[in-house]
């Protein structure tokens, strides 16, 4: 039995979410794979055969995968489909995109961002925005999984001796659809998916102005900018910068929130943090019910006062 | 053009859920149950279509059980012309309300199936990449915008990195996400109006659907609770907590 690891990465290097997936695949107990897919990733392939307890490594190199298109990597992977027992992804915004695909073409289930692997066909997965976790058993023969990276450690270790390279030479077409354009948000600071410190900001922030605060602070800490739903909504900061149970789910050893209620599809998304901090000036604010450290106050003395003292 | 909606019933998302004594699920007994939000700015974004004169009928569909035709008057007294229920189990997985709406969309032939991106219950994010597999049409999931211009749809979505905007070629399936549109709320004379407005009745036998399992629930646990924390009084203290007690900075 052999499972198939769908890495993610930026064309350059693998993300720490590929890292703790394989820390799930490993898990499972068969032997892993490791597909590499896109456009220029021949150096991505190479970083991917050096991790250990992988076999082989996979690597489709093609114009028509730069994008990660559902239509064609959903293609390749029921290409290769055919030798694996499991094919298993960080859950990400890609692969929320492909991975269902593959299940429906292959006519199985699939297993969405399980947090812990009980055995080879045993998870468990939060359900209810994380307010329950089911523990599930699939029963196809095939298993078409995603994982929160946030449940599961990363698995850095190296291996001396590289495992193989097999070229992919499958290039799937994709005639119905085709990528326009991007709008990728640039910034310096960590990753909000993998950082270890997260400074959040929510509608008490209120401006996209006032954002400059939370920036400070979390510039001083090196750590990640977060937000609201609300705060995005309200064109504070942009989408990929919301925490919760449809944005990113994470969990850091430090997450400060600020100006932030604490409504259970923002806690879904940061509650396994190591320790919380909540500022607040209402004391009655639901945030404070999971905050190891709650300050009760204004957010507009409060930050300048610790970037300050920092 | 015809658009097919999805509306699904679940818990009211202001609602936490418990989970029942014995673990075997989570405890629904009286509580608020609503139209999933994903589906409302799906309805939403449909009638807007419709109202701009580039849909020409709108149909909301849902696959559950009897209860669910709540959620489908809901639909119609916001703006959508009729309605489907397809009868089926609460619980019912994702890949067969695909086999579902893949059999709807066969016979209907919608220009366009909008979708919520997932629904709040099971958080599952899988049911509209799996009928655009079903259908082989394409997909544009987690929309936060929806142009069409003539035969294609362009959808900007919501990545990790930020947006990405897809252009689709018409017949396809779009899923929702947050910042779509902002529903409207329902007024009284069309919630009466909306009685009156046809909803057919289905079964998955009718439309050649065979439901399978895929999985089996074994257990539902409540989740790990975070103790409760302690009240600071000043940013020094804070910080000093935040050093020497956590030690996390
Ligand atoms: C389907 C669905 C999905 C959702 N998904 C998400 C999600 O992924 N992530 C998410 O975050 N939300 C999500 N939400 C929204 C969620 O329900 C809340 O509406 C949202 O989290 C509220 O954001 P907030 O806490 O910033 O705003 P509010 O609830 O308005 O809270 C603002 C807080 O700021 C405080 N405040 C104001 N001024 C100050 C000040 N000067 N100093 C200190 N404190 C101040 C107030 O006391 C208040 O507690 C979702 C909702 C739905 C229906």
């Amino acid at each position: 039995m052999t499972t198939l690891l769908i890495a993610e990465h930026n064309s350059s290097t693998l993300s720490s979410a590929t890292l703790c997936a394989l820390t799930a695949a490993q898990a499972i107990g068969n032997d892993i794979h490791v597909l590499v897919v896109g456009k220029n990733v021949e150096s991505v392939a190479d970083e991917a055969a050096s991790l250990s307890g992988v076999a082989k490594v996979l690597c489709a190199n093609a114009d028509v995968y730069e994008y990660a298109l559902a239509e064609p990597m959903g293609d390749l992977i029921v290409y290769l489909a055919a030798n694996y027992s499991h094919i298993i992804a960080p859950s990400n915004s890609e692969s929320k995109d492909f991975m269902p695909r593959v299940a429906a073409l292959l006519d199985v289930g699939q297993m969405s961002d399980i947090c812990a692997v009980l055995s080879a066909d045993q998870f468990k997965r939060p359900i209810y925005a994380g307010n329950a976790i089911a523990t599930v058993t699939a029963l196809d023969a095939k298993k078409v999984i995603t994982v929160r990276a946030s449940s599961f450690d990363k698995n850095a270790q190296q291996n001396d001796q590289k495992c193989p390279v097999e070229t992919i030479d499958f290039v799937a077409e994709s005639v119905l659809s085709s990528w326009q354009s991007d709008d990728i948000t640039e910034s310096e600071r960590p990753d909000l998916s993998s950082a270890s410190r997260i400074v959040s900001g929510g509608r008490g922030v209120g401006s996209g102005e006032n954002f400059a605060l939370v920036e400070a602070l979390a510039d001083k800490l090196g750590a990640a900018v977060g937000a609201s739903r609300a705060a995005v909504d309200a064109g504070f900061v942009s989408n990929d910068l919301q925490v919760g149970q449809t944005g990113k789910i994470v969990a850091p050893d430090l997450y400060m929130a600020f100006g932030i209620s604490g409504a259970i599809q923002h806690l879904a998304g940061m509650k396994d943090s190591k320790v919380i901090v909540a500022v607040n000036k209402d004391e009655d604010a639901p945030i404070f019910q999971v905050a190891d450290y709650g300050l009760v106050g204004d957010l507009f003395t409060i930050i300048p006062e610790m970037v300050g003292k920092l | 053009m015809k658009i097919l909606v999805g509306v699904k019933r679940v818990i009211d998302y202001n609602v936490k859920v418990r989970v029942k004594a014995d673990q075997s699920n989570v405890d629904l007994t009286n509580v608020k149950m609503a139209m999933n939000p994903f589906c409302e700015i799906a309805v939403e974004e449909a009638v807007r279509l419709k109202e701009a004169g580039v849909a020409s009928e709108v149909i909301v569909m849902s696959v559950g059980t009897t209860q669910s035709q709540e959620q489908l008057r809901n639909a119609l007294a916001l703006g959508a012309d009729r309605a489907i229920w397809v009868e089926a189990e609460s619980d019912i997985e994702p890949l067969n309300v695909a086999k579902a709406f893949a059999a709807v969309v066969e016979k209907e032939q919608p220009g366009l199936v909008i979708l919520g991106k997932q629904s709040i219950d099971s958080d599952n994010n899988q049911m509209g990449q799996m009928l655009a597999a079903l259908t082989k049409r394409p997909q544009g999931t987690f929309a936060s915008k929806l142009v069409i211009d003539g035969d294609k749809a362009l959808v900007t979505r919501e990545i990790d990195g930020g947006l990405r905007t897809v252009a689709l070629t018409l017949p396809a399936i779009v899923t929702t996400d947050l910042r779509l549109n902002e529903p409207r709320y329902a007024k009284l004379p069309d919630i009466m109006k909306a009685k009156r407005k046809p909803l057919d009745t289905l079964s998955l036998a009718d439309l050649g659907v065979t439901p399978k399992s895929h999985y089996r629930l074994d257990k539902v646990e409540a989740p790990s609770t975070r103790s409760a924390g302690i009240k600071v009084a000043s940013v020094d203290e804070l910080i000093s907590k935040l050093k020497d007690e956590a030690k996390v900075i």
